[in-house]
C-alpha cells in the first residue's frame, strides 16, 4: 500500500508542487511547453478566423444577396484554413508527444544516474525495493502527462480567452454569457478534482484491491486445487465483484453528478448565447455576421475546457507518477562521499577493522549493536549464525553500500568515512546472497569485476566453479546471452556464475555472503574447493550457515543476538 | 450472421461470451447516440433560431426555437449522465462475468497446463489482459456502433434540408470516419512494434541497475552501465520522435476532415441559396449541425488502438485458456477407497516434449502410518513424483493406486482430500492466518485451527501477536518470514483429514535448527496413523524417518545408513 500513501488535506498543494518542480527541473521540459503554447496560439487564431470568414459567407449569401463570386475567396480561404487546422493540429500531437519522449528520456537518466551511483543495489533494499520498482513502471505513466494533460492545459488557458477578447467587440452580452460559464467551468473541474479526488482514489484503490483479490485466485490456483477448493473459491469471484459493482455505482451515481452540472453548463452557455443573440437579432440590435461568428465560437470554448476534464485521470496517475519518482530522487546518498577524499588503503596488506559498529534500519530495532571485528591480511574468517542476525548487513557496511548509525570502518589506520566509497569498492571482489545475472553473454557476465580479463584466465574460472558442464551444454558456449531475454540459469549455475566472477577478480579482499544457499550437498562439496580457491591469497570473510564452505577458514565467528563472538571448536 | 462474424475473432468471441450482457449494451449505445444527437439538435436550432431572428419576425414566432434549443442543452447533458452510468455499469457486470469465465477454465489447467519456469509471470500477465477486457464495450465496440448510427441520422437530416449536403456530409464522414482512425491505427502499430524492443530493452535496463547496482558498483563500473542504458534510451527516443510525426499526421487528419466537413457542406449549399433551391434561413444550421455530427466520429482514432488492444489481450487469454487439459476426471467415478497404500507400479514419466524420462518403470509404496525421506539432486524428478501422487499430471506407462483403486478412476478432489500435497513454495493467499490454514478444510473451527498451527510449531509465535490467528499475512505473504509461511502451509496440510501427507521442500530457506524442528513435526503426524512423504535435499535428522529414498536413474532407491 505504498502507493497510496495519505494525500489528504495538502494533496493539491502537494500535486501543484510537483507540477511547478517537472516544468522548472529541465530545460528540455521548459522548451516543451514553449513550443506547445505556441501552437496553441496558432490554434487558436484559425478558430477564430475560420469562424468569421463562415459567417461572413452565409451572412452575405443569406441577407446581403452576394453572388457566388462574391463568396469564392473566402470559400478558398476557409479551405487553406482548414488545411492548416489539420496541420497545426498535427504539429500540436507530434510536439506534445516529442517533447514527451525527451522529458522523459532526461528523467529515465536521472533516475538510472540517481540508483547507480547513489544508492546501488536499491532493490534490494527491502525498504525501498516496493518505491524503485513503482517509480521505473511510473516513468511510463508520466509520458501521457506531458504527452497529453499538459497541451490540453495549454489550449485550455489560450483558446477561451482568446475567443472572448474576439467575441467582446462584437456583442458583450454573449462575452459576458461566456466570461460567467467558462470561469464556471473551471471552478467546478477544480471542485470536482478537491471533492471527488480522495473518492476517485479510493475508488481506484478498492478497484486495485479487487483486482489483487483475482490475482490472488489465480497465483494461488495450484494451492487451492492441491486442497479442493478451487471450484468453490471460484464463487466469490462472483460475489466480490457483484458487491463491488454496488457499492461503486452508488458512489459514481454521486460522482458523476459533478460532471453533469459542467456538462450543463457547457451546454446552457451555447443555448443562452444563442436565444440572446436571436433575441438581439430580431429586435435589430445586431447584425447576421456578427451573430453567426458568436455562436459558431461558443463551442469552441468550452471544447478544451471539457477535454481537459477528460483527461483528469492522465493527470492525478502522471502526478502519483512524478511523486514516486521525486521520493526515489530525493533519497539522500546510502554512503557520504567525502569532499577531499584521501588515497584509498591497500586491504592487502592492512588490516580492515570495524569498531564499535551499530547499524539500525530508519525506524527499526537495531540489527548491529556495537560490533568490533578484525581482519588481518591474508586471513579467511568465516561468519556464521541465525538468520535475521546482521551477517548479511555487516557485509553491505563493509563495502560501503550502507552507513554505520555508529562506530568507524578502518583499514590500516585510514578511516573508510574519508575514503571515496567507490575507489575503497574496487578493492573488494564479493558474491552476494543472491547474484543478478545480467543480460549479456556468459563471458560478459564472469568478467563482472574484470573486464580485462584473458580467455585463458575465464576457461580456468570456468573449470574451478564447475561452469564446464554447462558452458559445454550451451549451443554458443561462453558466447550465449543469458540473463532477462536470454537463457535463463537455475540459482546453482547463478551461484556457481558469481563465484567465477570473484575467482576471476584481482581485488584483494573477498567478502562471501552465503555462497552455497540454495544448493544441494553435492555441489555444496563440488564448490567448496573453488571457494577455497577464492579465498587464498586473499583476505577472506564468508558467511554461511552450512559447514561446507567454511571448513577450511581460520577462525570463525558467531552473529547472534547477543553480538559477535569467536567461536569455539567442537 | 452476426455471431458468425465475431466468432473469427479473439475480440468477437469475447463479446459472444457476454452476450447476457448486450441489452445492457443497447441501453448504453442508446444513450451514447441520444446523446450525439442531442447536441446535433441544439447546434443546428441555434443555427436555425438566429438565422430567422435576423429576417425580424416577431418575437413570438421565435418561441419554439428557443425551447428547442434550451431543451436539447438540456437533455443533452442529462442523457450523458444517464450513459455514463450505465456504461460504466456495464463495464464493472462484463469484468465480472469474463473474470468467472477465465476461471474457470483456467483451474483444470493448472499446474500441468501451464507448465515452464515463467509460470508467475504468465498469470500476472493473464489477469492484466483480463482486466484490459473491461473496455470492450466501453472504448471498442460502442463508438463504431454509435458513430454509424449517427452518421446514418445526421445525413438523413441534411438531405431533407438540401439533398447535395447530405451527400457531401457523407462523404466527409465516410473520410472523416475511416480514413483518420485507419492512418492513427497505422501509425499506432507501427510505432508500437518499433517502439517495444527499445522499451522492453530499457526497461531491463533500468530493473537491472535496481537489482543489480549494488554488484555493478563494487565493480566500479557504473559508467558502463550507465552508457548502455543511454545508448538504449537513445535509441528509443530516436524511434519516439520519428514515429510522432506520423501519429501526429493521423491525428491532424481527423481534424481536418471534420473542420473542412463544415466548409464543404457550406460551400456546397451556398450555390442551392443563391438559385434559390434552399431557403437562405436554412443555411446556418448545415455547417453547425455538420460540426455536432463530427462528434460521434472523433472517438473512433481512439477506438481503433483499444480494439486493437484489447483484442491481442482476448488472444493472448485464449492462447492459455485453450491449453489442452492435461487431466480429467473420470466419467463413472469410483468410490473413494476406505484405506490402503499408495503404490507406483512400472511408472513410467516424461515431461510433454522433455527428452528425459524422469521415472522409468519406477515402483514405490507409501503405508499408512510410515514416515518416508525422499532425496535427490535437483531437477531429477522429486516434485514431479508429487504432482503424480496427487494427479495433477497422469503418468505414461504404469500405474499408481491407492487402497488398490488406479488413482485415474477416481474423482480429483476426493482423491486430494485423501491424499494431500503441500507444494513447494506453498502459496500465501492475502487475508488472515486463520483463513490460510483453514483452506485445508473450510468446515473446521477456530479451535482445530489452533491445535493445527500448534502442530506445526506456530504457538508462541500466534500468541505474540496482537491479533493471534486473525493476524494477516500480506500479499503473498510479504509480512511473515520463510519459515513461517512453511509452518503455516503444515498446518493447512495438518488441519485436513487426509491419510497421506506429502510435503514438498518444507525445509528450505531455513536455517539448520529451524529446519529439524519443523522436520520433527511433519514426522510426528505418523503416529495419528498418516502417511507422510517429505521430499527435500536436506535431512536434518535421518532416524526419524522410517525409510529414505533416493531418487536416481528414474528409479526409487533404499538408502541404507
Amino acid at each position: 500500500m505504498a502507493l497510496g500513501r495519505t494525500r489528504a488535506p495538502g494533496a493539491s498543494r502537494q500535486a501543484r508542487e510537483t507540477q511547478r518542480r517537472l516544468a522548472r527541473s529541465s530545460r528540455v521540459a521548459r522548451n516543451h511547453l514553449i513550443v506547445t503554447v505556441g501552437l496553441g496560439f496558432a490554434q487558436a487564431v484559425l478558430i477564430i478566423a475560420q469562424a468569421t470568414l463562415l459567417a461572413k459567407v452565409i451572412a452575405g449569401v443569406f441577407m446581403d444577396g452576394d453572388s457566388f463570386s462574391d463568396v469564392a475567396p473566402w470559400l478558398i480561404w476557409l479551405g487553406v484554413i482548414s488545411v492548416g487546422r489539420g496541420l497545426a493540429a498535427a504539429g500540436f500531437e507530434s510536439a506534445g508527444r516529442f517533447g514527451a519522449a525527451r522529458v522523459m528520456s532526461e528523467l529515465r537518466e536521472k533516475l538510472s544516474r540517481h540508483l547507480l551511483l547513489n544508492r546501488p543495489g536499491a532493490l534490494q533494499d527491502e525498504q525501498s525495493g516496493d518505491l524503485v520498482s513503482s517509480a521505473i513502471d511510473g516513468v511510463a505513466a508520466l509520458e501521457n502527462y506531458f504527452a497529453r494533460y499538459l497541451p490540453q492545459m495549454v489550449l485550455a488557458a489560450i483558446v477561451p480567452i482568446a475567443v472572448l477578447v474576439w467575441v467582446v467587440q462584437y456583442n458583450w452580452i454573449s462575452a459576458a454569457i461566456l466570461a460567467v460559464t467558462a470561469p464556471l467551468i473551471i471552478i467546478f473541474m477544480i471542485l470536482i478534482g478537491l471533492l471527488t479526488e480522495q473518492r476517485t482514489r479510493k475508488r481506484w484503490e478498492r478497484m486495485s484491491r479487487l483486482s489483487s483479490h483475482f490475482l490472488d485466485l489465480v497465483g494461488g490456483l495450484a494451492t487451492l486445487r492441491a486442497n479442493s477448493q478451487a471450484e468453490s473459491q471460484s464463487g466469490s469471484i462472483r460475489t466480490v465483484g457483484e458487491e463491488y459493482r454496488r457499492e461503486t455505482m452508488g458512489a459514481l451515481r454521486i460522482g458523476f453528478l459533478s460532471s453533469l452540472v459542467l456538462e450543463l453548463l457547457a451546454m446552457l452557455g451555447v443555448a443562452m448565447v444563442a436565444t440572446a443573440i436571436g433575441i438581439q437579432l430580431a429586435g435589430g440590435h445586431m447584425e447576421l455576421v456578427a451573430g453567426l461568428t458568436v455562436l459558431l465560437l461558443a463551442p469552441e470554448l468550452y471544447m478544451p475546457l471539457r477535454q481537459l476534464g477528460a483527461q483528469f485521470h492522465a493527470s492525478a496517475d502522471g502526478m502519483a507518477a512524478a511523486e514516486r519518482i521525486f521520493e526515489v530522487i530525493d533519497q539522500p546518498a546510502a554512503v557520504t562521499s567525502p569532499e577531499t577524499p584521501v588515497p584509498v588503503p591497500d586491504p592487502a596488506r592492512r588490516s580492515v577493522a570495524m569498531d564499535g559498529i551499530s547499524y539500525a534500519w530508519p525506524g527499526r530495532e537495531r540489527v548491529l549493536d556495537k560490533v568490533d571485528l578484525e581482519l588481518m591480511p591474508g586471513e579467511t574468517v568465516a561468519l556464521v549464525g541465525p538468520s535475521g542476525g546482521g551477517k548479511t548487513t555487516l557485509a553491505n557496511l563493509l563495502l560501503r553500500l550502507a552507513e554505520p548509525t555508529e562506530g568507524t570502518i578502518t583499514c590500516g589506520g585510514t578511516d573508510l568515512a574519508s575514503v571515496d566509497p567507490r575507489d575503497w569498492r574496487r578493492q573488494i571482489a564479493w558474491v552476494p546472497q543472491r547474484p543478478t545475472i545480467f543480460s549479456a553473454t556468459l563471458a560478459d557476465n564472469l568478467r563482472l569485476f574484470n573486464p580485462g580479463a584473458s580467455d585463458q584466465d575465464v576457461a580456468v574460472a570456468v573449470g574451478t566453479a564447475a561452469l564446464g558442464e554447462l558452458v559445454g551444454s550451451l549451443p554458443e558456449g561462453l558466447d550465449t546471452l543469458v540473463g532477462e531475454g536470454g537463457r535463463r540459469l537455475s540459482a546453482g549455475q547463478t551461484q556457481r556464475i558469481a563465484l567465477a566472477r570473484a575467482l576471476l577478480s584481482e581485488a584483494p579482499l573477498l567478502i562471501l555472503d552465503e555462497p552455497t544457499a540454495h544448493l544441494d550437498h553435492e555441489t555444496e562439496v563440488e564448490l567448496a574447493a573453488a571457494i577455497n580457491d577464492a579465498a587464498a591469497d586473499r583476505t577472506a570473510l564468508i558467511i554461511s550457515h552450512r559447514e561446507e564452505p567454511i571448513a577450511r577458514a581460520d577462525r570463525t565467528l558467531v552473529l547472534d543476538e547477543h553480538g559477535l563472538r569467536e567461536r569455539v571448536a567442537a | 450472421m452476426i455471431t458468425a462474424r465475431l466468432q473469427r475473432t479473439p475480440l468477437g468471441r469475447a463479446a459472444l461470451a457476454t452476450r447476457n450482457r448486450w441489452r445492457l449494451f443497447g441501453l448504453s449505445v442508446f444513450l451514447a447516440v441520444a446523446t450525439v444527437l442531442a447536441a446535433v439538435g441544439l447546434l443546428t436550432a441555434s443555427g436555425y433560431l438566429i438565422s430567422r431572428a435576423a429576417q425580424r419576425p416577431e418575437i413570438l414566432s421565435l418561441t419554439v426555437a428557443i425551447v428547442g434549443v434550451r431543451f436539447f442543452g438540456i437533455s443533452r447533458a442529462l442523457l450523458r449522465y444517464g450513459e455514463r452510468l450505465s456504461s460504466h455499469d456495464l463495464a464493472f457486470r462484463t469484468l465480472t462475468d469474463l473474470r468467472d469465465r477465465f476461471f474457470q477454465r483456467l483451474i483444470p489447467l493448472v499446474p500441468a497446463g501451464v507448465d515452464g519456469s515463467r509460470r508467475a509471470d504468465l498469470m500476472s500477465r493473464f489477469v492484466g489482459d483480463v482486466d484490459r477486457l473491461q473496455d470492450l464495450y466501453l472504448r471498442a465496440l460502442s463508438p463504431p456502433i454509435v458513430a454509424l448510427v449517427c452518421s446514418a441520422f445526421c445525413v438523413a437530416l441534411a438531405s431533407i434540408i438540401l439533398p447535395v449536403a447530405g451527400l457531401v456530409l457523407a462523404l466527409m464522414m465516410l473520410l472523416g470516419g475511416v480514413l483518420a482512425p485507419y492512418a492513427t491505427r497505422r501509425a499506432a502499430r507501427h510505432a508500437g512494434r518499433r517502439q517495444a524492443a527499445a522499451r522492453g530493452r530499457l526497461a531491463g535496463d533500468l530493473h537491472e541497475i535496481a537489482v543489480g547496482g549494488a554488484e555493478i558498483a563494487v565493480a566500479g563500473r557504473e559508467d558502463d552501465w550507465l552508457a548502455l542504458t543511454s545508448a538504449d534510451d537513445g535509441e528509443l527516443v530516436s524511434l519516439q520522435q520519428k514515429d510522432a510525426m506520423s501519429e501526429g499526421l493521423a491525428e491532424g487528419l481527423g481534424t481536418m476532415f471534420a473542420v473542412g466537413a463544415a466548409v464543404a457542406v457550406t460551400a456546397a449549399a451556398v450555390p442551392a441559396v443563391i438559385s434559390g433551391e434552399l431557403n437562405g434561413v436554412l443555411l446556418a444550421a448545415l455547417p453547425l449541425l455538420t460540426m455536432g455530427a463530427f462528434e460521434a466520429i472523433m472517438p473512433l482514432s481512439q477506438a481503433a488502438a483499444v480494439i486493437d488492444a484489447t483484442d491481442e489481450a482476448a488472444g493472448r487469454i485464449e492462447e492459455v485458456t485453450e491449453r489442452p487439459v492435461p487431466v480429467v476426471d473420470p466419467e463413472f467415478p469410483h468410490q473413494l477407497p476406505a484405506g490402503g497404500s499408495i503404490r507406483l507400479e512400472g511408472v513410467d514419466f516424461r515431461y510433454p516434449g522433455g527428452d528425459r524420462l524422469l521415472l522409468e518403470r519406477a515402483n514405490l509404496e507409501i503405508r499408512p502410518g510410515e514416515a518416508v525421506a525422499l532425496t535427490g539432486p535437483s531437477g531429477i524428478g522429486k516434485s514431479t513424483l508429487a504432482e503424480l501422487l496427487v494427479r495433477f499430471r497422469d503418468v505414461d506407462e504404469g500405474s499408481i493406486t491407492f487402497g488398490g483403486v488406479d488413482i485415474r478412476e477416481l474423482e480429483q478432489d476426493k482423491l486430494r482430500d485423501a491424499v494431500r500435497l503441500a507444494p513447494q513454495d506453498a502459496y500465501m493467499f492475502n487475508t488472515t492466518i486463520a483463513e490460510n490454514v483453514k483452506l485445508g478444510r473450510p468446515e473446521a473451527d477456530r479451535e482445530r485451527i489452533v491445535e493445527a498451527l500448534a502442530e506445526a510449531g506456530l504457538e508462541d509465535w500466534i500468541n505474540s501477536l496482537p491479533e493471534g490467528i486473525d493476524s494477516p499475512v500480506g500479499e503473498d505473504g510479504a509480512k511473515i518470514s520463510g519459515g513461517q509461511r512453511q509452518r503455516i502451509a503444515a498446518a493447512r496440510v495438518f488441519l485436513s483429514r487426509a491419510r497421506f501427507l506429502i510435503f514438498d521442500e518444507p525445509t528450505a530457506h531455513l536455517d539448520p535448527e529451524g529446519a529439524a524442528a519443523l522436520e520433527r513435526c511433519l514426522v510426528g503426524r505418523r503416529n495419528q496413523g498418516c502417511g507422510i512423504l517429505v521430499i527435500t535435499h536436506t535431512i536434518a535428522d535421518p532416524d526419524s524417518f522410517d525409510r529414505i529414498l533416493r531418487l536416481g536413474n528414474g528409479r526409487f532407491h533404499e538408502v541404507l545408513d
